[in-house]
């Protein structure tokens, strides 16, 4: 048998409880992620990517909460952990990167301080060590004179280098997975590719595990090993990058796929996906994509749970594409 | 930096100048301070010798000028009442106000933010909703309704704790401290909470309310991402950010500990520059008044100097701003 994979998650289940009942911004989730492998996770917003990252790392915000599902971690079962011992896993075990760095930053501390804090917490080293791997940290993101930087505040850097900061911080502690939602969204398009190049090259490097949460399809061709789309809190279709992105087996996948300008393809119009995401409160019976789908039939309106079970396992679908003569 | 508080010195000076033209005006145009002098028995000699004596036949500007000259030299003329020199009068009396200050600021700084972040952070729960309700009370119980409570509670049906004065004082030097004795330190006891709990209450929901705000911020989310501990979060991270509207207010707030003295010092009979300042007021001692008002508004002056320096220590984005503006 292998080693146990870097990060398991079976049947997730987050529920919220509204005054219209509970929702479930995530439901029935299961991936995994080896160590060294980058997951790229897409959907719609509102379609779970973050809730699943906030629930594994632990910091779903109340009144949110896994009702049901496990979480393994290196083997060791991480959900539902006492409070202290999530703590000391978060930073050190897992690391997280946010969407803006303009917010992500104490603007009322030197960078130097959150490093050598965030190092402190976890590392068993000194004063002055912490220093001097904060130092090299920043210059391993790419930021220029970072021993005379440490004492600058967050204020004096621009939003990508903020970034860089943001991605020294997630990785100072050395962790073995990391979660990064969204991080290059809130970036100048100029600076997205530096972003997720340093990522890629930082997480190749240790041999970290990266969840990467995004909508930009871009990203993930150029990134990500194997990618997993969401829709309405339910993955729809987990395969390799290569797979999902030319020959889509889930029909929202692939709706996905045509929504994505391409420069290559040379196209007039955008296709669009009719209708839009329901909410989670009012989920159709069935499959939750079958009121927008064209390929949908009667037995998609029924309540049946589906599972990735179709096209090789890859998609959560009756009548995936390419199979619907079968 | 250093331009700007050049600036804020001058400021503070205008401020200063006006303030002193106000008093000027009070002890100037108020009665007639030589009616008020010589009383009923005087002679026509007597005016005009007091009025040269005072000045008063002199240029406006020429006696406004003097009073400020006097002013600086600590010299507010002599009290009507008791005939003496009012600076001595007032650093008689200040060191039982600056002491009953320093122990009511302290107390609704410290109790004000440690119940503040409390009530944030257990935010729904019982201890912090029961905080809540009861600092509604603090709020809206005037001043001296609260004093006169706590005398009937603690003083004449506990019986623990003394209901006026200070308490045996020791001398050092000029100044009379309470905080040598037992009996000075635990009469300092019901006055110092009694004046500090408005303030207190004030700062706790103001501390509660922005704490709330920033706990919401995506750094304290990253702070705890990276795993740090929950009192770094709250108290590194989230309550620096609060500050700088706390300190604002904070700073008006001890100003008027030091003016809303008064009420406290006289239900307490305090001997302090409150109550030297309510027997003026009987007696329309005007140089006592006066002198009070100018001695109120420096420390105000002052105070809000601090706040604006407190910022700078605060918010590192400000000096940039500083720096160019």
């Amino acid at each position: 048998m292998n080693s146990p994979p870097l990060l398991s998650v079976r049947n997730l289940v987050v529920e919220i409880p509204t005054r219209h009942g509970v929702v479930r911004p995530v439901d029935q989730v299961s991936f995994e992620i080896q160590a060294g492998e980058i997951l790229g996770v897409v959907g719609e917003s509102g379609a779970g990517k973050s809730m699943t990252g906030n629930a594994i790392i632990g910091l779903l915000d109340r009144p949110a909460r896994i009702v049901s599902g496990e979480i393994f971690l290196n083997g060791d079962r991480i959900d539902h952990l006492p409070l202290a011992a999530m703590r000391k896993r978060r930073g050190k075990d897992i690391g997280m990167v946010f969407q803006d760095p303009l917010t992500s930053l104490n603007p009322l501390l030197p960078l130097g301080h959150q490093l050598t804090e965030t190092i402190l917490a976890h590392l068993p080293v000194s004063v002055i060590e912490a220093k001097k791997r904060a130092i090299a940290a920043l210059e391993e993101v790419g930021i220029p004179a970072a021993a005379e930087r440490i004492g600058a505040y967050p204020h004096e850097f621009s939003g990508g280098m903020r970034q860089r900061v943001v991605i020294a911080l997630a990785l100072s502690a050395e962790p073995s997975l990391v979660i990064a939602d969204e991080p290059t969204t809130a970036l100048d398009v100029s600076v997205q590719a530096q972003i997720t190049s340093l990522l890629k090259r930082l997480c190749r490097e240790r041999g970290t595990g990266v969840m990467l949460v995004t909508h930009d399809m871009g990203v993930i061709s150029e990134t990500a090993d194997r990618v997993a789309v969401m829709y309405a809190g339910r993955l729809v279709e987990l395969g390799s990058v290569r797979q999902v992105l030319t020959s889509p087996c889930h029909p929202y996948t692939s709706g996905l796929m045509g929504s994505t300008p391409l420069a290559s393809k040379g196209q007039k119009r955008l296709h669009q996906i009719p209708g839009m995401m329901p909410r989670l409160g009012n989920l159709p019976t069935g499959c939750a994509f079958s009121p927008r789908c064209t390929y949908a039939q009667d037995k998609c309106h029924q309540d049946l749970e589906l599972q990735l079970d179709t096209c090789d396992g890859r998609a959560a679908c009756w009548f995936p594409i390419g199979e619907q003569e079968a | 930096m250093i331009a700007y508080v050049i600036r804020r010195v001058f400021h503070s000076m205008i401020v200063l100048l006006v303030v002193g033209l106000v008093a000027f005006a009070m002890f100037r145009y108020v009665g007639d301070p030589i009616d008020n002098m010589l009383g009923q028995e005087r002679t026509q000699a007597d005016i005009e010798r007091l009025t040269e004596q005072l000045g008063l036949d002199q240029p406006f500007v020429v006696q406004y000028w003097k009073f400020l000259r006097n002013a600086v030299d600590g010299n507010f003329g002599v009290s009507y009442r008791q005939g003496r020199p009012v600076a001595e009068i007032i650093a008689e009396r200040a060191p039982a106000t600056l002491e009953l200050a320093t122990v009511s600021g302290l107390f609704a700084i410290l109790v004000g933010i440690g119940l503040g972040v409390f009530t944030a952070i257990r935010r729904n729960g019982v201890a912090s909703n029961l905080i809540m309700t009861l600092s509604l009370i603090g709020v809206s119980l005037p001043t001296f309704l609260i004093g006169i409570l706590f005398i009937y509670v603690f003083s004449v049906e506990l019986d623990l704790l003394p209901s006026f004065g200070r308490g045996d004082v020791v001398q050092v030097g000029n100044w009379s401290t309470g905080f040598l004795t037992k009996s000075g330190l635990l009469a300092l006891i019901l006055p110092s909470i009694t004046l500090g709990l408005y303030q207190m209450t004030l700062i706790m929901r103001l501390v509660r309310a922005e704490m709330l705000e920033v706990l919401r911020q995506d750094y304290i989310r990253f702070a705890r991402a990276r795993g740090l501990r929950e009192r770094a979060v709250n108290f590194r991270h989230a309550l620096k950010n609060t500050l700088v509207p706390v300190i604002t207010v904070t700073g008006l707030q001890l100003g008027s500990i030091i003016a809303f003295a008064i009420i406290t010092e006289t239900v307490f009979q305090w001997p302090g520059v409150g109550l030297l300042f309510i027997n003026a007021l009987q007696f329309v001692d005007i140089p006592v008044m006066a002198a009070y008002l100018m001695l109120i508004s420096v420390m105000f002056v002052a105070i809000n100097l601090i706040v604006d320096l407190l910022y700078f220590a605060i918010d590192p984005r400000l000096r940039i701003d500083g720096r160019t503006g």
